[in-house]
């Protein structure tokens, strides 16, 4: 197999799930949302991804269900195509090129094969300005079609999706921006706008933040900045127009939507509160409060059961019937910022940054999986702007993952500053961290670095931290002097200082027999066992922003860079310079499983990463350009499996992977050309035989059925041979294997395990195959037959029945009316038995 | 723009009284509001809605409900009578006892010919609306509970009457009730209390519509007597109703201060079924909106925090005109306060007492915008109750200070004060001449040896004083045959003149000298709000309720030259939004080009000898000319020069020390006596 190098930075894993309106199918089974590159589906009851529609190469700006056919999706994208999926089988139906980003996607039952889709004005990609135009799809029957008949029909829309809404029956498309509502009426091709003034004299804001049409009456709810809902009426006049405004929101109201019938509005804000308001009786509205985090979409499924809302900590909670949370979809936290660094739990592999305010969160990369939420704070969370409240600021594994080492911090104003280091012990019991010490104001300023020594002898583990109050400092675990009920606990082992300078950063090298702390210009070198100034390491002028020591064969090397621009390289055999290069780094971090280090430079606004090892001059990977704006976040993160890659340039992700995150909070990562093929293939296979979701109920109860299928076959066919026995074994397996709360209830496993036993006992004889039958549910029996028909549409089951024919052959054959008859009898018979007995 | 010292006189606790009811008449576009104190008031709302007249209160006549009919100003009242109103001396013109107990309510059909009024003993009596009088007709069914409310069917065949928990449908031919309408009591702990149906209106197409005491406006079709919807509006009362004229549009006045308006609206484009929606609502009081009135462009509401709020429907006006700007009305237009100039004393007006003060004193010398040490504090000098039942209409203090009069409806009273170091002596002048009656308006000449009181049909009574008697001179009539009383009389410092305005916008001046008309000022058609002549020139400056400003010569009979400049360039945009009248106009003796003028929410002096301000320049200027050297400033600076440094201006006056007496009434001062208002739930307390 050639390998293709091409290395490319993807969105995958922890993409965003609440950054567009998910859209729940007609039968309210399945919710479909855009995430990163691809459209997740998700099963409504079970919380579990389906499969993932990939196919898209850039972003995914929308999906909506198609009003013709209620089982395909479109999603757009802003690689400028429009694609058209089965998402019961995963399959990619069509896709439309249309050959400019575009942000959103609408549609309306009344508007037969017409798209609207939400574009840039002009070509140009950076450009502020939008407009909405119309798509005629073409009919075409080849799977690539060309869609470029673009109609414009408002121009000068906001990119916001929620901001455009299709009003009753299609008629009217209505449009907020700014402080400005358009309606625009197709039958009369005219279209109203309705100005509002900036902000009253309270000082509330007017702004427009969305629009929701009412289904069955004329009537627009818009959203507004301030908190207000209006909803306007007779606006087909330029002048007589009304409005009432609704108000509990103190702030933004960031979604609306009517439910199908228009019997409620409901509304969401940063409040994290669900509200419904009934219609013409707005002043009666129910509650949904303690929702986590904001509300940035609510969705609602076409019958109205379910109501769904997207939150801006990358979650979508599904609700039934706005009483009753029923799941919740949990994607990688994102706040505005990660204040600590990523890290990769060394025992779960998983991925731990800030999650929910005061929380870590543990994500697995692998399963695209939010595992748990750490609550370090351990205070309530106040949803109120301008509150400043304790954050997490850092954290540190040690080497085992037996050790979390955290700091939080609170600054009010007019208030000094709160810090607590807090130190986590992983419970082997409870498998989750527990907390072991706190220790409050651990220094007097900030602490700026924090890491522990990879101990090789797991006795003695050190925490050191450096603060701006110009001291680092040694932490131990040490044992209770006096009580033993009391476990061991850390307290402070050594202070250091150097000439009164402020610390920076520490690094522990790889065999942690050296600690470099860097106070400004210098970086000074300690042994920590003896806690001796080793040496000191200087390259002035520029301070030194961040240290790292190689790894493996590189572990003599120390590197730095500094506030010059300057990347130094000492030798720690030598204690002089190796080399140092001009680089303006923004983050420089080793991967712990080989030499290579990766340095994220940033230039012109945009960032570049070069990887390289230490001791060899020229860069093994370099890529220019790998996204807009700053890296000050990324984690090498092992593989499960180590891929096979031979190509040099894409070598170093062999091990571990480089994942960052960018500016704008999205979680970013390498892939190499191999890797996409391999998933595209896994996802092709995925695909599964019905519309059932892919659950652990389902593995159980669609095998059993499949098994009960077979067994019909020959009956139908009256072989008298069984279907083999290993068939009938793992259904036992499976029951005994599964945990027991997946289980359906006794009553009915009980029937097929009984069927599972009598199976292994053969019997040619027809008599007893038939009462094996009756063993089964009565009631199944129409459905059996039901599903006899459907199998001969389905060429795999058909082969199947056709070769078990085939075995069956010898066998004298009966029709389908004698067998059923006989079964009857034999039905009476026993019957009639049991009422003797009982006599 | 010239020094003055000042003195800022916060001690007039002035308290406007509640609006209690309002009546709009569509065809005069005239409002006629009452207080709580029985007191009448005329807005003009053609006329930047000035208060062209007040007909004062009387104690114990609290007026619970307004009615026009054609021209004609009916009230009621808790005592039982109905009043007509004499709009022309504004006075009651008779009274008729209704033999029914309480009023709540009074209603006039749409055809002008009965009225209906809603007695306390449950009775809805017809009166025969008669030329000059009003004659009790019949008595429709008598109910066992009061009756709040009641509304005429415009085809005048049925009457709908608002009682406690329910509504019933009288047809006016039989007088029997044809529908009895069920109103639901409240919830929770409400349900053991009665509703009260404060108000009905009944629309053209037998739609009837309430408000109750459950905070429910219910929509009821009429003509079969069933609830069609109900807007749970607020927790509180809802007090009143008031539907426009085209019956499209419908607004409730609740006891939160707010107004919600319903629109009756189709629910889809298409579709020919309108309904009732709640679509707006307004807040504009603090407190119980008493009283509403929709008229074609605006909400008009009245309540207990006694402002007249005007809010315009910005879907119905032109948006950034003068229509469009909202207005609150909370003080009166005329003036409470007169100024003793030599004496420097001051004379506050109460509905029921008059009280004089005198200015306090300073000797200190300060920067522009310090306030000097007192000398002597202001110091009331007299509170004089008045006699009789009939509150004050009118009262004057002599420039000198040796004379005191005020009238009422009924009386004129005339005082002679004498002062002697502390203490005041006060003598009433007992014999008055018989044509002092029926007086709207006082003031005595500059020498304090004339008593000018204008009198019926814009005359003028003058009366000659002396230390011995008051003697009667003249009346001094004029003939244009307008018989709307004057609201304004100016007589000249030089003894010359005396300038008269009624509100039919007439000025007329009289030669004091010859004792009869001099001239008559063209006519402008916005009601002059103040007029002064000129000390030394004999030029008359008149402002008018439309912000528009005349300067007219007396000896030439012409405006003058610098009237004529103002017109043709017209006045500054700012300057004509305004939207409270100037209530005085005075000179300033030191330098004859300033006049003087105020408003309640600035003090203005127009310098003549300096440029008007053109269309695109600041109106505003005085902080911006500060800042500027010299020369730059004399070229920057225009001929308004507006101070902005006191709020709620009730009067200003020049005194003859070339001190400025500036009456404030603060409005937080009044909101504070005010009762609490209902309890409401306020986000984050």
């Amino acid at each position: 197999m050639v390998e293709h190098g091409d290395i490319r930075v993807v969105h995958r894993g922890g993409s965003k799930i609440d950054f567009r309106e998910p859209a729940i199918t007609n039968d309210s089974r399945f919710l479909l949302c855009a995430s990163g590159e691809c459209v997740k589906v998700f099963s409504t009851s079970t919380e579990e991804c389906i499969h993932d529609l990939r196919g898209h190469t850039d972003l995914v700006t929308g999906v909506l269900l198609r009003p013709s056919n209620h089982l395909q999706v479109y999603s757009c994208s802003v690689d400028g195509t429009v694609r058209l999926w089965d998402f019961t089988d995963g399959i990619l139906i069509k896709t439309y090129v249309i050959g400019c980003p575009i942000y959103s996607i609408y549609a309306s039952a009344d508007h037969e094969g017409v798209i609207f889709i939400v574009i840039p004005m002009l070509s140009d990609k950076r450009s502020e300005l939008f407009q909405l135009a119309a798509v005629s799809l073409p009919q075409s029957g080849d799977q690539l079609v060309e869609a470029r008949e673009l109609s414009a029909v408002l121009s000068n829309v906001s990119s916001n999706p929620a901001a455009i809404a299709f009003g009753r029956g299609g008629e009217y498309i209505a449009s907020a921006k700014g402080l400005q509502l358009e309606v625009f009426f197709f039958k009369k091709q005219k279209s109203y706008k309705f100005f509002l003034k900036e902000d009253n004299k309270k000082g509330g804001l007017n702004t427009f933040t969305c629009v929701a049409c009412h289904p069955k009456n004329d009537c627009i709810a818009t959203g507004h900045e301030d908190g207000k809902i209006r909803l306007w009426r007779n606006f087909n006049q330029q002048k007589e127009y009304t409005y009432s405004t609704l108000h509990w929101h103190h702030n933004a109201v960031s979604s609306l939507r009517f439910t199908p019938e228009g019997t409620n509005l409901l509304s969401g804000g940063v409040e994290s509160v669900l509200v419904q308001w009934r219609y013409n009786q707005e002043s009666q509205r129910d509650f949904l409060p303690r929702l986590g985090a904001a509300i940035t979409h609510i969705a609602v499924s076409p019958d109205g059961a379910l109501f769904c809302t997207s939150h801006s900590d990358n979650k979508i909670t599904i609700i039934q019937s706005c009483v009753k949370v029923s799941a919740v979809l949990q994607g990688l936290v994102k706040g505005e910022s990660v204040r600590t660094d990523l890290m990769v739990d060394p025992r779960s592999k998983a991925l731990v940054l800030n999650g929910k305010p005061g929380h870590l969160q543990f994500y697995s990369l692998q399963r695209d999986k939010l595992l748990y939420n750490l609550d370090i704070v351990q205070q309530e969370y106040i949803h109120e702007l301008g509150l400043e409240q304790f954050e997490v600021v850092k954290a540190a594994f040690d080497a085992s993952g037996t050790w979390l080492a955290t700091v939080e911090e609170r600054k009010q104003k007019s208030a000094e500053l709160e810090i607590n280091l807090k130190l986590w012990a992983f419970d082997e019991q409870t498998q989750s961290f527990v907390l072991n010490t706190t220790i409050s104001a651990p220094h007097e300023a900030r602490i700026t670095a924090m890491c522990f020594r990879q101990a090789t002898d797991s006795q003695t583990t050190m925490l050191v931290s450096t603060s701006t109050d110009g001291h680092f400092k040694a932490w131990q675990l040490v044992a209770p002097a006096h009580t033993e009920d009391e476990g061991p606990s850390w307290s402070c082992d050594f202070v250091g200082t150097y000439r009164g300078l402020v610390p920076k950063c520490c690094c522990f090298s790889a065999d942690s027999s050296l600690l470099a702390v860097s106070f400004q210009e210098v970086v000074t070198v300690w042994s920590p066992t003896s806690w001796e100034l080793l040496t000191t390491l200087s390259q002035p002028p520029g301070a030194i922003r961040d240290l790292c020591f190689g790894r493996l064969s590189c572990s003599k090397y120390l590197l730095g860079f500094t506030t010059k621009d300057l990347l130094c390289c000492w030798n720690l055999l030598t204690c002089s310079l190796e080399w140092s290069t001009s680089m303006d780094i923004s983050l420089l971090l080793a991967d712990p499983l080989s030499e290579n280090m990766a340095a994220f430079c940033c230039q012109a606004g945009c960032t570049d990463l070069f990887v390289f090892k230490p001791s060899e001059p020229r860069p093994l990977f370099s890529q220019k350009a790998v996204c807009s704006g700053t890296v000050t976040r990324a984690v090498f993160a092992p593989r499960e499996k180590m891929l096979e890659s031979c190509e040099e340039s894409s070598q170093w992700l062999n091990r571990s992977q480089l994942h960052f995150l960018t500016q704008h909070m999205d979680l970013m990562t390498f892939t190499t050309k191999a890797e996409d093929d391999r998933l595209m293939a896994s996802s092709k296979q995925l695909v599964i035989d019905d519309s059932v979701a892919m659950t652990p109920f389902y593995l159980l109860l669609g095998k059993h059925r499949h098994q009960q299928q077979e067994s019909q076959d020959p009956v139908s066919s009256l072989s008298a041979e069984r279907t083999p026995l290993p068939q009938g074994s793992v259904a036992v397996k499976e029951l005994l294997q599964s945990p027991a709360h997946v289980l359906p209830s006794t009553s009915f496993l009980c029937s097929m395990f009984v069927q599972s036993l009598l199976i292994s006992i053969t019997d040619p004889r027809e008599a007893n195959k038939n009462a094996e039958e009756e063993m089964e549910s009565e009631k199944e029996e129409e459905d059996s037959e039901e599903e006899m028909e459907a199998s001969t549409s389905r060429p795999g089951q058909a082969t199947v029945s056709g070769q078990s024919a085939e075995c069956a052959a010898p066998t004298p054959a009966l029709s389908k009316a004698q067998a059923r008859e006989l079964r009857r009898v034999k039905k009476l018979d026993r019957s009639w038995l049991a009422g003797l007995l009982d006599f | 723009m010239g020094e003055f010292k000042v003195h800022r006189v916060r001690f007039f606790d002035y308290m406007p009284s509640a609006i209690r009811a309002m009546a709009f008449n569509h065809r005069t576009e005239r409002l006629a509001v009452a207080r709580s104190d029985g007191a009448v008031e005329i807005f003009n709302f053609t006329d930047s809605y000035y208060q062209e007249k007040v007909i004062p209160g009387r104690d114990g006549r609290a007026v619970e409900a307004l009615c026009w009919v054609g021209q004609r100003l009916f009230s009621a009242g808790l005592n039982g009578e109905i009043t007509e109103y004499d709009l022309e001396n504004l006075r009651p013109q008779y009274i008729v006892e209704a033999y029914g107990g309480p009023i709540w309510t009074i209603s006039c059909n749409s055809q002008g010919t009965h009225l209906a009024v809603g007695c306390e003993d449950g009775t809805v009596k017809l009166f025969e609306i008669l030329k000059e009088k009003i004659q009790f007709q019949r008595n429709l069914d008598r109910q066992k509970s009061r009756i709040i409310s009641l509304c005429w069917h415009p085809s005048g065949a049925q009457i709908a009457a608002g009682m406690m928990d329910m509504i019933k449908i009288f047809d006016t031919e039989t007088g029997r009730a044809t529908h009895r309408l069920l109103v639901e009591r409240g919830v929770g702990t409400s349900k053991t209390r009665e509703v009260v149906v404060w108000s009905v209106a009944f629309l053209s197409d037998n739609t009837i519509v309430s408000g109750d005491s459950a905070g429910k406006v219910q929509i009821w079709d009429g003509s079969m007597g069933t609830l069609v919807r109900t807007h749970l509006v607020t927790k509180w009362d809802v007090l009143a109703l008031s539907v426009s004229q085209d019956e499209s549009s419908l607004i409730a006045g609740t006891s939160e201060g707010t107004v919600v308006q319903f629109q009756f609206l189709s629910s889809t484009v298409d579709r020919q079924d309108p309904e009732w929606v709640r679509t707006r609502t307004f807040k504009s009081h603090s407190h119980d909106v008493r009283a509403l009135v929709l008229t074609d462009t605006a909400v008009v509401s009245g309540g207990m925090d006694t402002q007249l709020s005007v809010r315009p429907l910005l879907d119905k006006v032109e948006k950034n005109t003068q229509e469009a700007a909202q207005r609150k009305i909370a003080f009166p237009h005329r003036n409470l306060v007169s100024c003793a100039k030599k004496a420097g004393l001051l004379l506050f007006q109460f509905p029921d007492h008059l009280e004089l003060w005198r200015l306090g004193e300073s000797d200190g010398n300060g920067k522009p915008g310090d306030s000097l040490p007192l000398k002597r504090k202001p110091e009331k000098l007299l509170q004089l109750k008045r006699k009789g039942e009939d509150h004050i209409c009118c009262s004057a203090v002599s420039p000198c200070g040796g004379w005191l009069v005020y009238s009422t409806v009924s009386s004129v009273r005339l005082y002679k004060l004498q002062y002697s170091n502390n203490s005041v002596s006060i003598t009433k002048v007992s014999k008055l001449p018989r044509e002092l009656q029926s007086v709207h308006q006082l003031c005595f000449s500059a020498d304090s040896s004339r008593l000018f009181a204008a009198s019926s049909q814009s005359s003028v009574v003058v009366v000659a004083l002396n230390q011995l008697e008051c003697k009667y001179l003249q009346t001094l009539r004029h003939k244009s045959g307008s018989r709307q009383p004057v609201h304004l009389l100016f007589p000249s410092e030089d003894g010359r003149w005396l300038a008269t305005a009624n509100t039919d916008c007439q000025i007329h001046v009289y030669n004091l000298q010859k004792m009869k008309l001099h001239c008559a000022v063209p006519v402008h058609s916005s009601c002059p709000t103040a007029i002064a002549i000129h000390p030394t020139s004999s030029r008359l400056v008149s402002v008018h309720a439309d912000q528009q400003i005349f300067e007219f010569s007396l000896l030439q009979q012409e405006y003058t030259e610098w009237s004529r400049k103002l017109q043709k360039q017209g006045l500054h945009s700012v300057w004509l939004k305004r939207d409270t009248p100037v209530t005085s106009v005075g000179f300033s003796p030191r330098n004859p080009t300033h006049i003087l003028l105020n408003d309640t929410f600035m003090f203005c002096i127009i310098d003549q000898s300096l440029p008007l301000p053109e269309s695109r320049t600041l109106l505003l200027n005085q902080t911006v000319l500060r800042s500027l050297p010299g020369p730059e400033r004399a070229r920057q600076s225009h001929a308004f020069k507006i101070c902005k440094n006191f709020q709620n201006v009730l009067s200003v006056a020049l005194l003859d020390d070339l001190s400025l007496a500036v009456v404030e009434r603060p409005l937080l001062d009044v909101m504070a006596q005010l009762p609490a208002p209902v309890r409401q739930k306020k986000f984050a307390t």
